[in-house]
């Protein structure tokens, strides 16, 4: 076990360490959601008024637009000089490389969800930070779903031909589950009387979700990557 | 093997499908539905069949996965395959029975929605066998897997959920009058299900066949 995690943290440090050279990933993400949130606030608020419950599926929708948009190039650099051959030789439990590049995904994304709460607060009005840590379980359980499946399927697509088309195809329908329950989830906390009952029943659903999605990718993210 | 049960599994499937419609009009009248609850014999027993035909995926992918026998591959398609298609008939009766019982076409009910999502993944496991290129099958049973994982929240769906599709208890508990036309029509789509996915099975092996000669061919 111990052997596992020093694997999966090596991988995530050398994500971490190339990302902080050149922020290519963070920057483009973080500006493709800031895009999103201001498309969302020409289209769904009026005379500085949001469309009733319209901030939860907002914030939602972003994150994975800029999830997909993140997940679309977690394994790019693997792509160049037959790096993910390297990696994939390597004499270590490859769901171990699987964690490593989920949790710079999953850190990559708290940073743009940080960003996009604020911005969807500030230009819908909505009242995010009222039941703050229900906020921050459901989001931080929602990416965990989201990005597991995203990650597996950005890994296995790697090789194929079309996979900017075929991730979004893909992970959308399988992640649609989660993506409703973050919704519901968030509306539950910010309507005018926040339904806590409500709140909790989804973020449990959601951590059943994320069980299954998880322990599935790992399960099958080695023969799924084995030539 | 599938080219001998074929004929049987369709002629079988035949005498259910040309015996169901004469059971389900003899059936009595549901009292508060009236005629239209007669939709349910088909509709339900459409959804059993996409059910066996997500199961068949689920197992024969992760038999793939971790196997490598290209025969449960092309079970796995045909499988899909199939399921898509009863899946389509759940969808489309569904919102027939629904105007007319609910008054309205759709309505974002837990189940409906699982059931369509679930049907999402079966065509977006298509895509990626059509579009994904050379080694798309084994990405494709990684999908399959997933869309295994979807069928215990469909089946559960209504016990967890207020919705208006019936309780799983009901169909168990039906009175023998509603009882015989469903069950025989369940028998004739799930007789069908296993028709076509030997027909479809068969198909893929005639394929791969081909190619196996198309290479050989070359190779001389």
């Amino acid at each position: 076990m111990k052997r596992f995690l020093q694997v999966a943290w090596l991988v995530v440090r050398k994500d971490l360490r190339v990302e902080s050279r050149n922020k290519e990933m963070l920057l483009t993400t973080l500006f493709f959601a800031v895009s999103c949130v201001l498309v969302f606030s020409f289209g769904f608020v009026r005379g500085g008024e949001a469309i009733e419950g319209s901030a939860s599926g907002v914030l939602w929708i972003t994150i994975a637009f800029s999830g997909t948009l993140a997940l679309g190039r977690a394994f790019e650099r693997e792509r160049h000089h037959d790096a993910l051959r390297g990696l994939l030789m390597a004499p270590v439990d490859r769901p171990a490389i699987y964690v490593g590049k989920l949790v710079g995904v999953l850190l990559l994304l708290a940073l743009v969800e940080a960003l996009v709460v604020v911005m969807v607060a500030f230009l819908f009005q909505a009242p995010l930070f009222r039941h703050g840590w229900w906020l921050l379980t459901l989001l931080s359980l929602g990416t965990i779903g989201f990005a597991s499946v995203g990650t597996l399927f950005s890994a296995m697509l790697l090789r194929t031909r079309s996979r900017a088309v075929l991730l979004p195809v893909l992970l959308y329908p399988v992640t649609i589950p989660v993506l409703i329950m973050g919704v519901s989830g968030t509306f539950a906390l910010v309507q005018p009387e926040p339904d806590l009952v409500l709140a909790r029943v989804w973020v449990s659903l959601l951590f059943f979700f994320d069980i299954v999605f998880v322990t599935l990718a790992l399960w099958t993210f080695e023969p799924v990557m084995t030539e | 093997m599938s080219r001998r049960l074929f004929p049987w599994l369709i002629g079988l499937s035949l005498v259910f499908f040309v015996v169901a419609p004469i059971l389900i009009v003899r059936a009595p009248l549901e009292q508060e539905m009236g005629l239209i609850q007669k939709i349910f014999y088909f509709h339900f027993s459409a959804w059993m069949a996409m059910y066996l035909g997500i199961c068949v995926l689920g197992i024969s992918s992760a038999l793939f996965l971790f196997r490598r026998k290209p025969a449960v591959d092309r079970l796995a398609v045909s499988a899909a395959e199939a399921a898509i298609l009863f899946g389509l008939m759940g969808l489309i009766t569904g919102p027939i029975w629904a105007v007319k019982s609910w008054g309205v076409w759709w309505n974002w009910d837990a189940r409906t929605t699982i059931a369509l999502i679930l049907e999402l993944i079966l065509v977006a496991y298509l895509l990626l066998r059509s579009y994904g290129g050379p080694g798309s099958d084994r990405l494709a049973a990684g999908l399959g897997m997933f869309a295994m994982a979807n069928l215990p929240f469909l089946y559960i769906s209504t016990n967890i959920w207020r919705t208006i599709h019936p309780p799983t208890s009901v169909v168990p508990t039906l009175p023998v009058d509603f009882g015989i036309p469903l069950w025989w029509s369940f028998a004739g789509f799930i007789v069908l299900c296993l028709a076509l996915l030997t027909a479809r099975v068969r198909l893929e092996e005639q394929r791969a066949t081909l190619d196996r000669l198309y290479l050989a061919l070359e190779d001389e």
